[in-house]
């Protein structure tokens, strides 16, 4: 294949857009997807300071690189989730990329600054241990940045990610879910906005873009991802993809331009109820925020499995 | 591991899975759609990459060829 830019030999095929790149022009592409993505939703105004949601693997390495070369002021935020090796070595590449670039990395841990880990979460509320992480990343980042005066918070969410919550969304017709699924979400009282600068990327084009700029990240899956929902909604949207290249992109792209504004009175009534949680002051719709809640039973679950041990070995 | 054909063994490419890591010979030569084809595996879930650089799909693949196919997909709808 030869590059429909230079006429070059081409070494990435992008089917959605039945286009194929060399290195250079493959780059080129993705910085003017991110910025086309970042113009048409109005992400990121100039002056801002972003906070990217950090995690050592493709996506959010290439969204903080991306911004970088883009010329934003963009540092990171990586959370230690105690699972096991796979958090050792993802926090090993996030702060190998930060030295390399000498950028600013922040880091919390979990289990040393909360009292909980993700595996222990969800033993102890009998929750996915997806839904505990998902739950922790939300609030921790919205905290981090409010608390260090940060304007946005970006994450490395790409086309392949939003169509798979999308499907998962529509299967089970979660108003108040498909009302926020978009690639930003405004600030309001007690947030900070969210953007998703990579929506207009699939994941094998970020990998593409790791790969061809020399970005290490680590490639092995999350032990406690396997097999869950998610990753098989991809799996049913990729062999949707391989038939008739460009569905993902018609999927979730056509549900912002028309379906999105039809949901948006669901999630604007959600935020319309929310007030202070009595524990950390984060806005909630209950008396106590989901993330206090499941660190109250995490930690409380903590004490109970250590008072177990102990009484068995007595 | 080497490939026979009857009792003679054939030179074979080095193939690097992932998630798990491990390592197969396929007899080559080889498209990179062909191989990706007998191993069962979707292009749109991997990348192919060949000695240090990416290949697409049309790309031909020698016996002595080192190739690590890289699965893209990631699991977490998390943050």
């Amino acid at each position: 294949m030869k590059c429909r830019r230079c006429r070059a030999p081409a070494v990435v095929d992008v089917r959605r857009h039945n286009a194929a790149f060399c290195r250079d022009c493959f780059l080129h592409h993705t910085r003017e997807q991110v910025k086309r993505a970042i113009a048409e939703h109005d992400m990121i105004r100039p002056g801002e300071r972003v906070l990217v949601a950090v995690s050592g693997g493709k996506d959010s390495l290439a969204a903080w690189d991306l911004l970088r070369e883009l010329g934003y002021d963009a540092d990171g935020l990586y959370l230690g989730l105690g699972i096991g090796d796979y958090s050792d070595e993802s926090g090993r590449y996030a702060r190998a990329f930060a030295a390399s670039r000498a950028l600013e990395l922040h880091e919390i841990d979990l289990a040393g600054d909360y009292g909980y880990d993700v595996p222990g979460a969800a033993y102890a509320t009998r929750r996915a241990p997806c839904g505990a992480c998902g739950l922790s990343k939300r609030h921790l980042f919205n905290q981090v940045a409010l608390d260090l005066g940060y304007d946005v918070v970006a994450t490395g969410h790409n086309l392949d990610d939003e169509a798979a919550v999308l499907l998962g969304n529509v299967l089970r017709w979660e108003e108040g879910y498909l009302g926020r699924q978009y690639p930003v979400l405004a600030a309001s009282d007690g947030f900070v906005r969210k953007v998703k600068p990579l929506v207009r990327l699939g994941e094998r084009e970020t990998a593409a873009y790791c790969v061809l700029t020399g970005i290490d990240y680590i490639v092995e899956e999350c032990p406690m991802a396997a097999g869950n929902r998610h990753l098989g909604y991809k799996e049913l949207l990729n062999a949707l993809e391989d038939r008739s290249p460009g569905s993902k992109a018609a999927f979730l792209f056509g549900f912002f331009e028309r379906a999105h504004p039809r949901f948006e009175d669901s999630a604007r009534e959600e935020r319309a109820e929310l007030r202070a949680c009595r524990s950390c002051g984060a806005p909630t719709t209950g008396e106590v925020c989901a993330f206090c809640s499941l660190r109250e039973r995490a930690t409380v679950g903590d004490e109970q499995m250590l008072a177990a041990v102990i009484r068995r070995k007595r | 591991m080497t490939l026979h054909r009857g009792r003679y063994p054939v030179a074979a490419m080095k193939v690097l899975l992932r998630n798990p890591r491990r390592e197969v010979d396929v007899e080559g030569p080889t498209t990179v759609a062909a191989l990706l084809g007998r191993l069962e595996l979707n292009p749109e879930s991997v990348l192919v990459i060949c000695g240090d650089t990416l290949v697409t799909r049309d790309a031909r693949l020698a016996d002595d060829d080192v190739v690590e196919i890289r699965p893209v997909i990631s699991g977490g709808a998390g943050s």
